[in-house]
């Protein structure tokens, strides 16, 4: 029995060494169910954005990936409990995420514009904002930077529970402007019969402290090695040009961060 | 938890900064739409148990509606069905009242509350002795004085204990009013669960807030029925 028992514990140590060493595979979390960054197909495929990029890492650093799908509030407590290596589901690198795991170098940014009615004065200052109501979705980053940035200037910042409701309220004249990405702007507003009146407001907002560095992927603290090369692998991807391809894919606006810190 | 606590308990409470937000919300969506449901209630009640058809059947079907539909599916058809139609916008003072979401949740919330209550009502109204209105018509009160002086006051006494009831499923139902962009109680938790990730505690926090002022309701309406339904206690206690 004793045997056995030393036996087992034997051979948990040599597989977990196994897993440490020899990285063939790399197993990535992702949440799919926020296209057009990860989705998955009729046929239960994963696609989108993340995967193709995903994908190019592990051919860069030759590994195969293994996607692992997790719902988005989960995706942290599983990578450190080592249900997958890294996280690559359109996270924003933040502060605060950043205090529980490491991240690569920002990959992309997702833009982030205020769409308002055609002809209509509005740009993402607070000055042509005063006295209007901007509608943002509840929890999001827009939220926060709304709120940090305007609602105290005498901008009615409003917070809705999903993104549709954002834009009926926009039509319906409740709110003069909207803060959201602004792909996700174009494909769930802008190009559809309903948004042919709105247009964008001015530039994209920028703040390095809210907003952040960008979309980065999500690894544990210890996985220097691992980090190291990750980043390695983006570095190359930007350069020779593979990453700007794949977004273009996806999406109408530029995205690919252009520069590492 | 305490870092939630630290950073959040202004929104909790009373504030996110730069509106109300949090308890002081949902409390005060509770309290003006049961004030307005119990003022509009009892003239209802009164209608509801008449024997004019005339009188009697619309409130029926208001409370039949309201009663009869989730009161997320009222709170969207008025904050969002409303409002999109035309001549609402182009009414000032329709634009003027539609326009704000905490508008929408307060008549949401008063209508809903104020269906359930006169069905309350009117059901104590309902179960009040024969003996008392045959003792009122005897000393030759009018309709208005015998609901005055003898139905209303016994009838509202008795239906304390179901309306209690419906006072804390009301505090619960408040939690739909971010639906209307409210920022509410619940809304704040799910502030701090989407910055955070400790769902437990974001939501253990809201979960214990509303069991204070449950337990606060409770006991607010225990003293009231041993206020007002004293002739109801068994003897010696």
């Amino acid at each position: 029995m004793k045997a056995i028992k030393h036996i087992a514990v034997a051979l948990a140590f040599a597989s977990a060494a196994a897993l440490a060493q020899s990285a063939t595979e790399l197993r990535i979390g992702v949440e799919a169910e926020y296209p057009p960054f990860e989705s998955k197909s009729a046929s239960g495929q994963l696609q989108g954005f993340d995967i193709d990029v995903g994908n190019a890492i592990c051919s860069k650093i030759k590994v195969k990936c293994v996607w692992v799908e997790n719902s988005f509030d989960g995706l942290i407590p599983a990578l450190k409990a080592r249900k997958f290596d890294a996280i690559h589901s359109a996270m924003n690198i933040t502060e605060e995420r950043g205090r529980t795991i490491a991240f690569s170098d920002p990959i992309y940014s997702v833009p982030m514009q205020l769409v308002a009615r055609k002809g209509s004065p509005i740009t993402p200052t607070v000055a042509a904002l005063k006295g209007k109501h901007v509608g943002v979705l509840q929890g999001s980053t827009m939220e926060t930077y709304a709120k940090a940035r305007w609602a105290g200037s005498g901008v009615d910042v409003a917070s809705y529970a999903d993104q549709e409701q954002v834009y009926a309220d926009l039509q319906a004249g409740r709110l003069d402007a909207s803060l959201q990405e602004s792909q996700q702007a174009i494909a769930g507003f802008l190009s559809r019969p309903a948004g042919k009146d709105f247009g964008f407001a001015g530039p994209a907002v920028e703040d390095a402290k809210i907003i952040g560095p960008g979309i980065g992927i999500g690894l544990r603290k210890n996985d220097e090695a691992l980090r190291k090369q990750i980043n390695q692998a983006i570095a190359q991807l930007k350069a020779d040009g593979t990453l700007e391809g794949i977004a273009r894919k996806y999406f109408q606006v530029p995205v690919i961060s252009k520069t590492a810190p | 938890m305490i870092d939630i606590l630290n950073e959040y308990w202004k929104a909790y409470l009373f504030s996110d900064g730069t509106r109300w937000s949090g308890l002081v919300v949902t409390l005060w969506l509770l309290a003006i739409s049961v004030a307005i449901g119990f003022v509009m209630a009892i003239p209802l009640a009164v209608a509801r148990v008449s024997s004019n058809k005339w009188v009697s059947r619309p409130v029926w079907l208001y409370t039949y509606v309201f009663r009869g539909t989730p009161l997320y599916v009222q709170l969207l058809l008025i904050y969002t069905g409303i409002y999109s139609l035309s001549f609402v916008r182009s009414t000032s003072l329709l634009d003027a009242f539609f326009r704000d979401g905490m508008h929408c949740a307060i008549l949401a919330f008063a209508l809903n509350t104020c269906a359930y209550t006169t069905e309350i009502f009117a059901g104590a109204i309902r179960a009040t002795a024969h003996g008392e209105v045959e003792a009122a018509r005897a000393y030759g009160m009018s309709k208005f004085t015998q609901f005055r002086r003898i139905i209303l006051p016994s009838a509202l006494r008795r239906a304390l204990p179901g309306y209690s009831n419906e006072v804390i499923l009301m505090l619960h139902c408040t939690s739909v009013a971010f639906t209307a962009t409210v920022p509410d109680l619940l809304k704040v938790a799910r502030d701090v669960n989407s910055a955070t990730y400790q769902s437990f505690e974001a939501f253990g926090l809201a979960a214990l807030l509303y069991l204070t002022v449950s337990f606060a309701l409770v006991w607010a309406f225990r003293q009231a029925e041993r206020r007002w339904l004293a002739f109801q206690r068994p003897l010696g206690k």
